[in-house]
């Protein structure tokens, strides 16, 4: 598999360290292991009294929806892998196999800034909340930090710092609440929190048993932890400070290629190589919903969500991109357009559009079309339409 | 001898692994969970208070959309 990970000895991996307990075989370990998956069975068990599909059938229908194409970055010479926005809201920047990462002003298309790694595959990258620099990383195993500057001729590469040290290739990051913390997921298992400035090791988060495709931290108000996802099926939630694993999902059926939170941080997201995304609510420490059809065979690579939570933006392995109606569990639209995969997904930091990355060398910033803001009905039913099929 | 010792290590890094996985799934195991009901009906809560303010869901006013189309500029 991956090279034994690195970490800090919190008390648990001490305690395991340690010899035999007194009556403790591993046969009786195995045994009350099995007792306790199954108390934990059972548990969740209990409180599924409703599905959420029943409970949403009270919630209005989505009316049309209507999502045309505004911007189309070209400008990789090869796939794009990895995308995000600047807290400015018209800033991204976009990473790609050729090892390129560039960073756009999505409302005029100008490429601002453009650096060459000394890796191919660039998987992951991430921009500061400060706006002043981004991270990414790749093949390479590590992330590293490129301050930004307003000087267009400097030489972006010369002010490269590395941060985190990976064993295996670097699949995720993102900076926390500041500029000052990296957060690293890894195919070596693990994932990281990391000093930017001195690259010091903070916390390290060990359980997933396979590589760690994807993290999301959780929205700033709900606390300190953040979800990972992996190539063992499993979704992980993790408390920041302690570096203990809280909460497990393992539902899918394939590697869980990204994770994304809900907008109030009480659930989040998963697009999974089996065809499915899927929404898990951490209060009831269950999945509560599958958006799946039988007609969608290829695996998802990205999700987000709007702003309120209402719709579930999924890119995927057939070019397409469906929109989900995350209460109901339909598909309220397709999206066409990309030429290859859609490998990333993201919606803007005020919700206003969302911008997907492809396989196929292009980023598309995509928005609701009717430039005009429709009618909120209250109660009562909304007309339902069907399915728009969009070719955009 | 030396086999003696890789099968007590062996064992010992085995034991380890499943107090680990035991000490994981004490933590798991209790944890205070809600009903679904509860956990849908704040989900929908959340949704139906923050919609009106989606512009993914309600559209944005072209007026105001740094993203509209705009006429090509000639620099003279």
């Amino acid at each position: 598999m991956n090279s034994p990970p690195h970490f800090i000895c919190t008390p648990f991996s001490l305690m395991a360290c340690q010899g035999l307990a007194s009556g403790e075989t591993l046969k009786s370990l195995k045994a009350e292991s099995e007792t306790l998956r199954k108390k934990l069975e059972e548990e969740r068990k209990k409180l599924h009294d409703v599905e959420l599909e029943k409970v949403a059938e009270k919630a209005e229908a989505l009316g049309e929806l209507n999502m045309k194409t505004r911007r189309t970055l070209k400008g990789h010479g090869n796939k794009v892998l990895c995308m995000d926005w600047c807290k400015d809201k018209r800033r991204i920047v976009s990473s790609s196999q050729d090892g390129k990462v560039i960073v756009w002003d999505a409302f005029t298309t100008n490429k601002e800034h453009a650096v060459t790694m000394p890796t191919t595959w660039v998987m992951a990258c991430a921009y500061a909340p400060s706006g002043c620099a981004i991270a990414c990383g790749g093949l390479d195993n590590k992330c590293s930090v490129y301050p930004l500057s307003l000087d267009k001729d400097e030489n972006l590469a010369a002010k490269k710092k590395s941060v985190a040290m990976h064993t295996n290739y670097l699949s995720g990051c993102t900076f926390t609440n500041s500029d000052m913390q990296i957060l690293t997921s890894s195919g070596d298992g693990t994932s990281a929190l990391w000093d930017v400035e001195s690259g010091q090791l903070l916390q390290s988060f060990h359980g997933h048993s396979a590589d760690v495709l994807t993290l999301d931290l959780a929205p700033s108000e709900t606390g300190n932890t953040f979800v990972s996802g992996g190539s063992d099926k499993k979704a992980n939630v993790w408390d920041l400070r302690s570096g203990q694993n809280v909460q497990s999902f393992d539902t899918h059926d394939s590697d869980i290629n990204c994770v994304k939170y809900y907008p109030s941080g009480d659930a989040f997201a998963s697009a999974s190589d089996d065809s499915t995304c899927r929404l898990f609510d951490l209060r009831a420490d269950r999945e509560v919903s599958i958006y799946s059809k039988d007609s969608i065979m290829f695996g998802a690579a990205s999700v987000d969500f709007s702003l309120s939570g209402r719709l579930l933006f999924a890119g995927y392995n057939d070019y397409t991109i469906n929109v989900w109606d995350v209460l109901k569990g339909t598909r309220v639209a397709i999206l066409f357009g990309h030429e290859n995969r859609v490998s990333s997904l993201r919606v803007s930091p005020d919700g206003t559009a969302f911008c997907s990355g492809s396989w196929d060398n292009t980023l598309r910033v995509r928005q609701e079309g009717r430039g005009v803001v429709r009618e909120l009905k209250q109660g009562g039913t909304t007309p339902y339409l069907k399915n728009i099929f969009l070719f955009n | 001898m030396l086999t003696n010792m890789s099968s007590k290590m062996q064992s010992s890094n085995n034991t380890a692994h499943a107090r680990r996985t035991v000490q994981q799934l004490r933590i798991e195991a209790s944890i205070e969970r809600i009903k679904v009901s509860k956990a849908s009906a704040d989900l929908m809560h959340y949704c139906g208070e923050h919609a009106k303010y989606d512009p993914l869901l309600m559209g944005i006013p072209a007026s105001e959309n740094p993203f509209k189309d705009k006429k090509p500029c000639t620099i003279l």
